[in-house]
């Protein structure tokens, strides 16, 4: 990882960004996001395996922002949450500096957002076989038994929103959970709340979310939530062509086809 | 025992399915009494979050309806509410809420007979299908209800 220290000392050095956001050594033997703002600190920077969690999140976030221009450690995952948020008028390519991390853990620089479609292009997201068949057998299930099934999941939750905190794209500074008049779910671990608040967020990630997993992976109770978005990428794909954000095209339910095809309307 | 009567909230747009409802009403068509009619701009207005309040708050069935495609009285805002409803359609599907409980469709203005139709056996596939007992549980209606 000397590449990426160096790369990272010498875009400090030169005052091309003010602040490194990449991945340091956590608790035990966890990795957590740091912000290096100093260039002795950039030996601070690690990146293996367990570096799972998408650092996209912080782009958006004022907090981080207040810290100067940042470079940003990115590998797949969050070079997927750069183009939708460069897709979604959040990013310019002048805002940010990307330090592209490839599978092979090459680093790559990415000069513009045109250079990581064309990136992304030979990558792109693939939801994996076990989680079709997940989702094939939950929809097996009679309806009533399905809803019950979903209750349960669901039931562990107590909203503490790390789900929200951890997505990339969930950067809405007021969020609807957060209304109070009215209010639109109810605050109580409750199974109503639990339901309506898990469908809201799915719904206003469906056609957005890059399936990066960070909601799953922040949950504290482990609930399947990525299933719920995985389900409807799927959904976008079957009714909508290709999944996967493009500079081309708008999101899915920011656009239309006069003949988008349905069965169900009468 | 007296017969089950579905409560029914009815989203509709003000430019084509409420003109068209009333034009059922003007044309002394008789249809189903159980539907609650709420006016909307547009059918790109009806939030997904009002239908998934009106299971909540104890409805048995919804009908969402608006102008047909290339009516739209702002050009698009059907358009974008039909991708809406696929998806919203599948999400609800996986989680294993009735999707036989929400009628979509496009009644025109000049289409009040049309109204009274999809009233009329969206009323009777809710019969059939009972009161909503799964959510209103999920909701803790029936629980407020024997608190009373």
């Amino acid at each position: 990882m000397i590449e990426l220290i160096n790369k990272a000392k010498a875009l400090l050095e030169s005052n091309a960004v003010q602040v490194v956001i990449g991945y340091g050594k956590g608790t035990s033997n966890r990795t957590r996001a740091i912000f290096v703002t100093q260039s002795d600190d950039c030996d601070k920077l690690i990146f293996d395996s367990r570096c799972v969690q998408n650092l996209a999140v912080y782009l958006t976030k004022s907090e981080i922002k207040k810290l100067g221009k940042p470079a940003i450690v990115a590998p797949i995952p969050v070079l997927r949450s750069i183009l939708e948020l460069a897709v979604e008028n959040q990013l310019t390519e002048n805002d940010i500096v990307v330090l592209g991390i490839t599978p092979e853990s090459e680093i790559v620089d990415f000069d513009t957002f045109a250079n990581i479609e064309a990136f992304l292009a030979t990558h792109k997201i693939v939801i994996e076989e076990k989680y079709h068949e997940i989702i094939r057998l939950i929809k097996a299930m009679p309806v009533a038994e399905r809803f019950a099934y979903w209750v349960k999941e669901l039931e562990p939750c107590f909203k503490c929103y790390a789900c929200r905190a951890a997505c990339p794209l969930c950067y809405c500074t007021r969020c609807t959970v957060d209304d109070n008049q009215p209010q639109w779910i109810s605050v109580p671990s409750h199974p109503l709340g639990n339901l309506e608040w898990h469908i809201m967020r799915a719904m206003h990630l469906a056609g957005r979310c890059t399936d990066c997993e960070a909601c799953f992976n922040a949950c504290p109770m482990g609930i399947p939530i990525h299933l719920l978005t995985k389900s409807m990428l799927q959904d976008v794909n079957d009714n909508f062509g290709s999944y996967g954000p493009s500079l081309e095209k708008q999101n899915t339910l920011s656009s239309y086809k006069p003949d988008d095809k349905e069965s169900f309307i009468r | 025992m007296t017969e089950f009567e579905p409560k029914i909230i009815a989203f509709v747009c003000n430019w084509c399915t409420y003109a068209g409802a009333d034009l059922t009403g003007t044309s002394r068509i008789k249809y189903a009494q159980n539907v609650k009619i709420i006016r909307f701009p547009c059918t790109g207005r009806i939030d997904f979050m009002l239908l998934l309040k009106s299971f909540g708050e104890g409805a048995d069935g919804i009908i969402v309806s608006g102008c047909h495609p290339n009516d739209c009285h702002y050009t698009s805002g059907n358009f974008h509410a039909r991708r809406r409803w696929i998806m919203f359609r599948g999400l609800l599907d996986l989680l294993g809420i009735d999707v036989r409980r929400i009628q979509y469709s496009w009644v025109s203005a000049a289409e009040g007979a049309k109204w009274a139709d999809i009233v009329n056996s969206t009323v009777n596939t809710i019969r059939e299908l009972g009161p909503y007992t799964e959510y209103e549980k999920v909701a803790g209606y029936l629980e407020k209800e024997a608190n009373q």
